[in-house]
């Protein structure tokens, strides 16, 4: 009887193989990176905002301190986005006829508040804490990136769990002293510029008495 | 960080805005409001609903709310672990911040919540502006705690916040079933006032409830003084009036009786439940459970009780002698009691317990000056004053007994008062009625029958937070603001005065008594106003600024308590109660909502009812020998008669109940509570008669052969010889310390098959001791945690599967025999178990063991194999086996703690020992550098327990209470033949018994 | 062994496995004529049916989906139901199959050849209907499969291996596979008859692509041969650990009840007991139906009665030991449970489940039992309801009552857990009756081997294999 198949269909057959073991290969790739990808984690994606605020120019620019208007950063897991007042504080005195504040001066007038795009949202069930990071010399720039050279914010980090994870297993790769944490351009070098972040980092462990616990409960509750 | 943003996002703004999103929002609720009036279909439907917020939902099929809504759940869910993106996220800061607020930080203020009228001081936790817990005042004479962060509170107080954000209160005037104004209001009771002018408010009546705040009682007396024919009424069913005429009878005069437990090694309780009932309850509680602890080597006397009594309360469970018997035998045995001490009563009458009564008067006897005898409000009136006379005769007065001034504004007799009122009503001679708060037409009596004489009144007006049955027949219903929402003031059971301070504008449009009162006056000031110049004018001066901010901070104002008053006895008992065979119906308020007010609110209604542990409903209570004598058996509906009136009410069988006493609890059977109460249960009102309140002799049972499943958390009564309860008496305990320790085993140290398991020695290692000799199993625990942890309430028909959600549960066994049971209450929470078989078994790893010994449960990872559950020795998880969590009513979502996630369906939840808590002051410790000290740390059901039973903190510390605690020989584990090492475990139970009276009971 | 020599005139030797008069042809006829004959009424009712039921799974899931697993009987403290049940219950009938084409393969059994493929088959449909259960008795099973097989991971955690839930989750995955490589392995040369048989052009090329060019050459007698030995080798260890591991479920929790040695053991005998129970039941009607009484003889249902009734014993002692554990490990708990199963609100399952599998299957000792086919029809329904009623009481009377008499509760069985049971019947039974027509039921190439001829070679020479083509 006739055959059936062309010889060429062995050819295929021995082909789709192989493309199939290829093909669950790139896909199983690509899952496992999927929630890294800056795309899918928003990273550097700057956002529209009801006004086009600048750290940029407030803080290099003006040469405000973080806690000008972040004022419970120190004291609360909230690190508090200034009330219209604040802005008032100077923007009563200078850009008064600014179309761009207008929604400000709006805002002041009618009492109704500003409505801001959230940059950095983590899940509802995790239970981050600005005050204990500073504390223990977590600096801003460390989670937040050069905020100082942001014209509109964005995020700098994935803010992944296996990110914060990174840090709370070995915290002495990114602490600083105190006293830096606000500072925007601290680096690890000593005056010959090498990185003494390992020394450094070691040693502030010890002084501080860093014990970042990866217990679930320390964010999950 | 994500947390607070929510806040910020839900109320950050300023109040106006909440309110105008609720009243916009929320227009379904406001709708309701009027459909309930006006008699629709929806009306019915809530009438027929037996389900709370999301259980609602549960019994219709699958409405579509419910299927989007579950849908969006499943959606959210699946956006947690899937790729998708994160939805967009607002921040909305304030305009103007108001000061002392640190965004993320809660505050606390000193308030006061009156029950009945008496005042008990709270601290109110307000995250961002919300009020999201009720914690004691510590300093506050009616729940005091030495140098405690947080004072106890009972179950009403904790959960008046779930009746601050109740989505069924009115939120605007209603005139005659339509929505209206407080203007339109104002408009019509000027005409009204200015009719009532003429003939000096002849036709005017006031009914109030029990009134102690001064401030009220002033604008009162104002009303009165400008219209002198007016007439002011108050009623409230409690037992109170038989209180206030026993003192009358005594000593012929209304006096207010404080005791001291604290200082009484013998007490006697004639039916009364005074660690759980009544307005000192919490203090008392407290002063009782002090009397009864042991410590090794310290402390090795204890108190002795002996209760009599009618129905088995919480006081009965924890006494040493518990003599159960019918109420209407109570004064024949007080007044054996009182005759055997030279009392001239006369009618004596043991019932054949003249050991019992002989053993208890000889020991009172040897304690003069050292007992007291104490009566429940609801006994007659002359064993009210036969334990007066015994209190006076023991030489206890002035030492654990003393006697003030009446609290109450004016100690009328609140039934004759109220009998006045109606007959006045259909007599035509009432033209306005004012009723502040208060529901006559439900909770009165069947035989004064107000609601008809309501239609004789031409314009009648009611104060009230949510519709009741009264308001809805009245021209007027006013909504009325809630404690936390409004100035006010009020005394507690010794009359300090507390001022009443609002945390939060009112939700919607309400208006407070004296507010409402004001208007009545033509004055038109507001509550904050009328209460601060009221102190001025009474303690004015030119501190006064300095010292109202002290009051407020502090929560009372000192030295306003009442001072001793000396009183002479009358020698007048009353004639002797002849009690007649057969069946006696003995009527109490509900445990759990009280005389009806709390029925719309869900955690009430779900609380485990003591000793029967049912919920959602009351049922005829039976001991199981009546009921096997009438023939009936749990769930058989009965037809109860006594004096002419019956209802149906299923039969619920109660060990230690006096045989032939068939026990009904007032409160259910509302029809116009709400979405949580209409419908439940059956009013037993209906078969009360103000000639015999509180017990009825001569009463009938009939079959009728239906059944209606009743809800109960534990169906099971006997402990089964495993040594879950240990209990020993003092005696045998001083004699042979390890006997607790002997009714059990510990696996030794070694005794594991991976060594080292177990959490180190360094850093912190929670732990938890309950002591059995201290819980009365008031349940203040389970409600304080429920309330903490934003843990849901799922409806009667997910109780009845056995899908409650409490994290702390009261577990209730009885031991001996079935006429008189020695009744054992033993609170529950996860045990976190060092060794703990929930965390091998997750394939997840969703419950973890944390540093510190904590049994973490990560509910964001929980996938929901229940094996945790099944593994679980203890049976505390807690699993949601559908979407029990309320996500659609903005209301409710007020009121929840920030810092708790709200759990979806298919999650397992538990105990962590307040998580939350422990993260708080840890992180506030170490970010101002110190270490955490004992007492740091507070977890809600600790903090709430009256009687102190419960103590948290770091076993690593040789010096905190509860390491010291863990040392005793008391101090054992639950099923430790496990070896599953519990970190909570338990002080065991010690009795005192008299030795003369032979057989325990 | 098959010997040529008249089998009636030696008594010593065992009954045929295979009827007499019967040549490669009337064989291949017969069995391809189940296929390729028209389709008969009583199959398209018979389907009909089995789709009917099914339809209460999509029911059931769609329901479980949009409210939860609320919609079951469980409960505080009645964790896992009906779904646990049934998974176990379904996993156990798969044995059989593996056990026959992989252990009986070994033992060089050739009476098997008549029954390994429905066997085969009944594993792999009774494996899928299994593997809804621990899918869906989450509720949730989008997060219940992701957390499970947790990609994309951007946490840095992963999945908790010392839960048994976990080595399930491995153990019926691999089960799974293997088994369908077997059967697949199997119904090669039976594609490529069917191929060389069908009439229309697209059967042709449907079969023709299943049986991936085989044309019998010696070279591919060998690698089958060669491949069909190593599956077996694999899958042998299989057919004890699968059961085993689904036994740690159990034996892992500390519920008394569960926390037993014996459980592997006594779930692997279990499971064979049920699994040839569920082949019988199958076996009879196909023979009858399709008159098929010279390829599955009495030989086999001998033989298949007597697995059962060993197995059987096997279970019976379990049960036994069960007793025996409550008294001699004198803990009150465990003696409680005892007490609770036979004495309490579930006893009328225990002692119908006694019923079930320990007296019923003592006719089998009765020979004229074992070869009657109604007989042993009855018995293995028997069997089939008591090992489902074992799993029921392993599970709930464990659970109901564990060690806090403050939080017994009872169980009751909802519609919910109808649907999804009644519906995997249905996938299970529809899966059966489409494979019946599509697929040769009896393994063709096999059952040749069993035809009398000289010189007894195992091994299949090139003219049978030229005959196979030649035809």
């Amino acid at each position: 009887m006739a055959q059936l198949f062309s010889r060429s269909s062995n050819a295929f057959a021995r082909t789709s193989i192989v493309l199939v073991l290829i093909l669950v290969g790139t896909a199983i790739t690509i899952l496992l990176n999927t929630n890294r990808l800056k795309y899918t984690s928003d990273v550097e994606v700057a956002k529209q905002q009801p006004v086009p605020f600048s750290h940029k120019h407030h803080v290099t620019g003006i040469g405000l301190d973080c806690r000008y208007c972040h004022t419970s950063v120190e004291e609360s897991s909230f690190a508090n986005i200034p009330p219209v007042e604040t802005c008032m504080t100077c923007h009563s005195q200078i850009w008064t006829e600014s179309p761009l504040l207008e929604p400000i001066r709006e805002s002041y007038r009618t009492d109704k508040p500003i409505e801001w795009v959230r940059i950095h949202d983590l899940p509802d069930f995790v239970y981050f804490d600005h005050s204990i990071h500073l504390s223990k010399g977590v600096g801003c720039q460390t989670c937040h990136g050069q905020v100082d050279q942001m014209p509109l914010m964005w995020k700098a980090n994935t803010l992944n769990m296996e990110w914060c994870i990174e840090c709370h297993r070995a915290p002495e790769k990114f602490v600083r002293p105190k006293e830096e944490v606000f500072n925007m351009t601290w680096q690890a070098v000593d005056d010959q510029g090498h990185n003494i972040q390992a020394v450094l980092g070691a040693r502030l462990v010890k002084e501080y008495k860093i014990n970042p616990s990866t217990d679930c409960s320390t964010c999950h509750r | 960080m994500s947390s607070m943003t929510r806040t910020a996002h839900k109320d950050g703004l300023e109040l106006a805005v909440i309110q105008e999103r609720l009243s916009g929002k929320d227009g379904q609720d406001y709708w309701r409001s009027l459909n309930e009036l006006a008699d629709t279909e929806e009306f019915q439907e809530y009438v027929h609903r037996e389900f709370p917020e999301g259980a609602s939902e549960l019994s219709d099929g699958l409405g579509r709310r419910k299927f989007i809504q579950l849908m969006g759940a499943s959606l959210a869910f699946a956006g947690l672990t899937a790729c998708t993106r994160q939805p967009k996220e607002l921040i909305v800061p304030y305009v103007r911040a108001p000061e002392l607020m640190v965004p993320g930080k809660p505050l606390y203020f000193a308030s006061a919540i009156s029950q009945g009228g008496f005042a008990r001081g709270v601290l109110v936790e307000s995250h961002m502006g919300r009020p999201t817990k009720i914690e004691g005042n510590p300093s506050h004479p009616s729940n005091p705690r030495e140098g405690a962060k947080f004072g106890p509170t009972d179950i009403f107080t904790q959960a008046t916040i779930l009746d601050l954000y109740d989505p069924d209160r009115t939120q605007v005037p209603i005139w005659n079933a339509k929505p209206s104004t407080w203007t339109r209001f104002r408009g019509s009771l000027a005409t009204e006032m200015a009719k009532l002018d003429l003939d000096q408010g002849a036709g005017l009546r006031l009914l109030t409830e029990t009134v102690t705040s001064p401030t009220l009682a002033a604008q009162i007396q104002d009303l009165l003084k400008k219209y002198p024919k007016a007439m002011w009424h108050q009623y409230e069913p409690n037992g109170r009036d038989n209180v206030r005429a026993g003192a009358q009878m005594a000593f012929g005069e209304v006096v207010e009786t404080q005791y001291d437990f604290g200082k009484a090694k013998r007490v006697l309780s004639l039916d009364s439940d005074f660690t759980a009932v009544g307005s000192a309850s919490v203090r008392y509680a407290g002063q009782f459970a002090e009397g009864r602890r042991i410590e090794d080597g310290q402390k090795n006397e204890m108190n002795r009780l002996y209760v009599v009594e009618s129905v088995p309360s919480n006081t009965g469970a924890v006494a040493d002698h518990r003599l159960p018997l019918k109420g209407s035998q109570i004064d024949g045995v007080a007044r054996a009691i009182a005759q055997a001490l030279g009392i001239n009563a006369g009618g004596g009458n043991t019932y054949g317990h003249d050991v019992w009564v002989n053993a208890l008067v000889k020991d009172l006897k040897a304690h003069q000056g050292e007992s007291l005898v104490i009566v429940g409000d609801h006994q007659s009136p002359s064993v009210h004053a036969l334990a007066h006379a015994i209190n006076h005769t023991l030489g206890n007065v002035g030492k654990t007994v003393k006697h003030t001034a009446a609290v109450e504004a004016s100690p009328v007799d609140h039934q004759a008062s109220l009998n006045g009122l109606v007959s006045d009503m259909s007599a035509g001679t009432v033209s306005l009625l004012v009723m502040v708060g208060g529901n006559p037409v439900y909770n009165t009596p069947s035989d004064i029958d107000f609601k008809n004489a309501l239609k004789k009144v031409p314009t009648t007006i009611h104060l009230g937070q949510a519709l009741n049955e009264t308001s809805q027949l009245c021209n007027w219903h006013l909504p009325e603001s809630h404690a936390l929402e409004a100035w006010s003031d009020a005394r507690a059971f010794d009359g300090t005065v507390s001022i009443v301070q609002p945390l939060i504008e009112p939700l919607y449009s309400a208006q407070s008594a004296h507010e409402v009162l004001a208007m009545m006056l033509g004055d038109g000031r507001q509550g904050y106003a009328i209460v601060k110049e009221y102190w001025q004018a009474q303690r004015g001066g030119a501190t006064f600024d300095n010292d109202w901010q002290t009051w407020l901070h502090d929560g009372l104002i000192p030295n306003t308590a009442l001072a001793a008053k000396s009183v002479r006895l009358k020698g007048n008992y009353g004639s002797p109660v002849s009690s007649l065979d057969g069946l006696e119906v003995a009527f109490r308020l509900d445990p759990t909502i009280g005389d009806g007010r709390y029925a719309n609110n869900g955690w009430l209604q779900e609380l485990p009812k003591p000793n029967t542990r049912l919920t959602w409903d009351n049922a005829a209570l039976l001991s199981p020998a009546t009921a096997e004598k009438l023939g009936v058996k749990d769930d058989d509906v009965i037809d109860v008669a006594v004096n002419g009136h019956s209802v149906a009410l299923p039969v619920w069988r109660m060990p230690g109940l006096p045989a032939d006493t068939v026990t009904v609890h007032l409160g259910y059977g509302r029809t116009v509570a709400g979405r949580v109460g209409n419908g439940v249960g059956v009013n037993a009102y209906a078969l009360q008669t103000s000639n015999a309140l509180w017990q009825a002799q001569e009463a009938s049972v009939s079959k009728t052969g239906q059944t209606y499943k009743l809800a109960c958390t534990q169906d099971h009564w006997y402990m089964e010889g495993r040594g879950l309860v240990r209990t020993g008496t003092l005696e045998d305990y001083t004699h042979h310390p390890h006997m607790i320790h002997e009714m059990g085993h510990v696996p030794g140290e070694d005794a594991n098959f991976f060594n080292g398991i177990h959490t180190s020695e360094e850093g912190h290692a929670w732990g938890m001791t309950i002591d059995l000799n201290a819980c009365n199993g008031c349940n203040a625990c389970t409600v304080a945690c429920q309330s903490e942890n934003n843990i849901p309430v799922v409806g009667k028909e997910q109780v009845l599967n056995g899908r409650e959600m409490h994290w702390i549960r009261i577990d209730r066994y009885f031991k001996g025999s079935l006429e008189n049971p020695e009744l054992y209450n033993q609170p529950v929470p996860c045990m976190q178990c060092e060794n703990a078989p929930c965390e091998v078994v997750c394939p997840v790893g969703a419950t973890t063991h944390s540093a510190e010994g904590l049994n973490d449960m990560a509910y964001n990872r929980c996938v929901g194999t229940r094996y945790c559950s099944n593994n679980c020795p203890y049976k505390v998880r807690r699993f949601n086996f559908l979407h029990y969590s309320d996500d659609h009513t903005e209301s409710l979502k007020l009121g929840r703690n920030p810092n708790v996630t709200v759990r979806g369906r298919g999650v397992m939840e538990k105990c962590t020992y307040c998580t939350q808590r422990i993260s708080a002051a840890r992180i506030t410790a170490k970010v101002g550098g110190q270490e955490l000290k004992d007492g740091d740390i507070t977890t809600a059901c600790q903090g709430v327990c009256p009687t102190n039973a419960i103590t948290f903190g770091d076993i690593n510390d040789p010096n905190s209470n509860v390491s010291k605690l863990k040392k005793q020989n008391r101090n054992y584990g639950l099923i430790t033949e496990l070896n599953t090492r519990p970190r909570t475990t338990y002080l065991a139970r010690l009795t005192n018994p008299n030795s003369e009276i032979a057989q325990h009971g | 062994m098959a010997s040529p020599a008249p089998i009636q005139e030696d008594p010593t030797a065992p009954a045929p496995v295979l009827g007499p008069g019967q040549t490669y042809t009337t064989i291949t006829q017969k069995i391809s004529s189940i296929i390729t004959s028209r389709t008969t009424v009583g199959w398209i009712v018979a389907v009909a049916l089995a789709l009917g039921l099914m339809q209460c799974f999509l029911l059931g899931v769609t329901w479980l989906l949009i409210k939860g697993v609320g919609i079951w009987g469980l409960n505080i403290p009645v964790g896992w139901g009906w779904a646990i049940i049934n998974f176990v219950w379904w996993i156990g009938i798969g044995h059989a199959g593996t056990l026959i084409s992989a252990i009986l393969l070994l033992m060089r059994q050739d009476w098997r050849n008549s029954i390994n493929r429905f066997a085969e088959a009944m594993t792999i449909f009774a494996v899928i209907c299994a593997m809804q259960f621990p899918l869906f008795h989450t509720g949730r099973p989008w997060v219940a499969a992701y957390w499970l097989l947790p990609y994309p991971n951007s946490m840095g955690v992963w999945p908790q291996f010392r839960s048994p839930l976990i080595w399930d989750v491995f153990a019926v995955s691999t089960y799974f596979t293997v088994s369908l490589l077997f059967w697949y392995l199997g119904l090669i040369p039976d594609f490529a008859t069917l191929r060389d048989k069908a009439k229309k052009k697209i059967s042709r090329m449907i079969y023709g692509v299943l049986a991936v060019g085989w044309r019998g050459s010696a070279k591919h007698w060998h690698n089958y041969e060669m491949a069909s030995l190593l599956l077996a080798g694999i899958s042998t260890p299989l057919v004890l650990s699968v059961h085993s591991i689904v036994s740690f479920d159990f034996s892992v929790g500390l519920v008394p009840g569960w926390h037993a040695t014996i459980f592997p053991p006594y779930f692997v005998a279990g499971a064979v007991f049920a699994g040839f129970a569920m082949v019988l039941t199958l076996g009879l009607p196909i023979r009858a139906i399709y008159g098929l009484h010279d390829f599955i003889t009495d030989r086999h249902l001998n033989n298949m009665s007597k697995v059962m009734l060993a197995t059987g014993l096997v279970v019976a002692y379990g049960y036994g030991m069960e007793q025996f554990f409550a008294w001699y490990s004198a803990s009150p708990y465990e003696g409680y449970m005892m007490q609770n199963r036979m004495h309490g609100p579930y006893q009328f399952e225990y002692w119908s489940l006694i019923l079930c599998n320990v007296i019923v299957p003592q006719f089998l000792w009765i020979k004229s039992v074992r070869l009657n086919p109604y007989a042993l029809f009855v018995v293995s329904m028997f069997i089939n309801v008591g090992m489902w009623l074992e799993r029921f009481m392993i599970v709930v009377t464990s659970l109901h009552r564990d060690y806090m008499p403050s939080s017994w509760d009872m169980y009751h069985s909802t519609l919910g857990d109808w649907l999804l049971y009644a519906g995997t019947i249905g996938i299970f039974l529809l899966g059966m009756f489409l494979f019946i027509r599509v697929m040769p039921v009896i393994n063709m190439v096999e059952i040749r081997l069993l035809v009398p001829r000289k010189g007894h070679g195992k091994k299949p020479d090139h003219d049978a294999s030229t005959e196979v083509s030649a035809e």
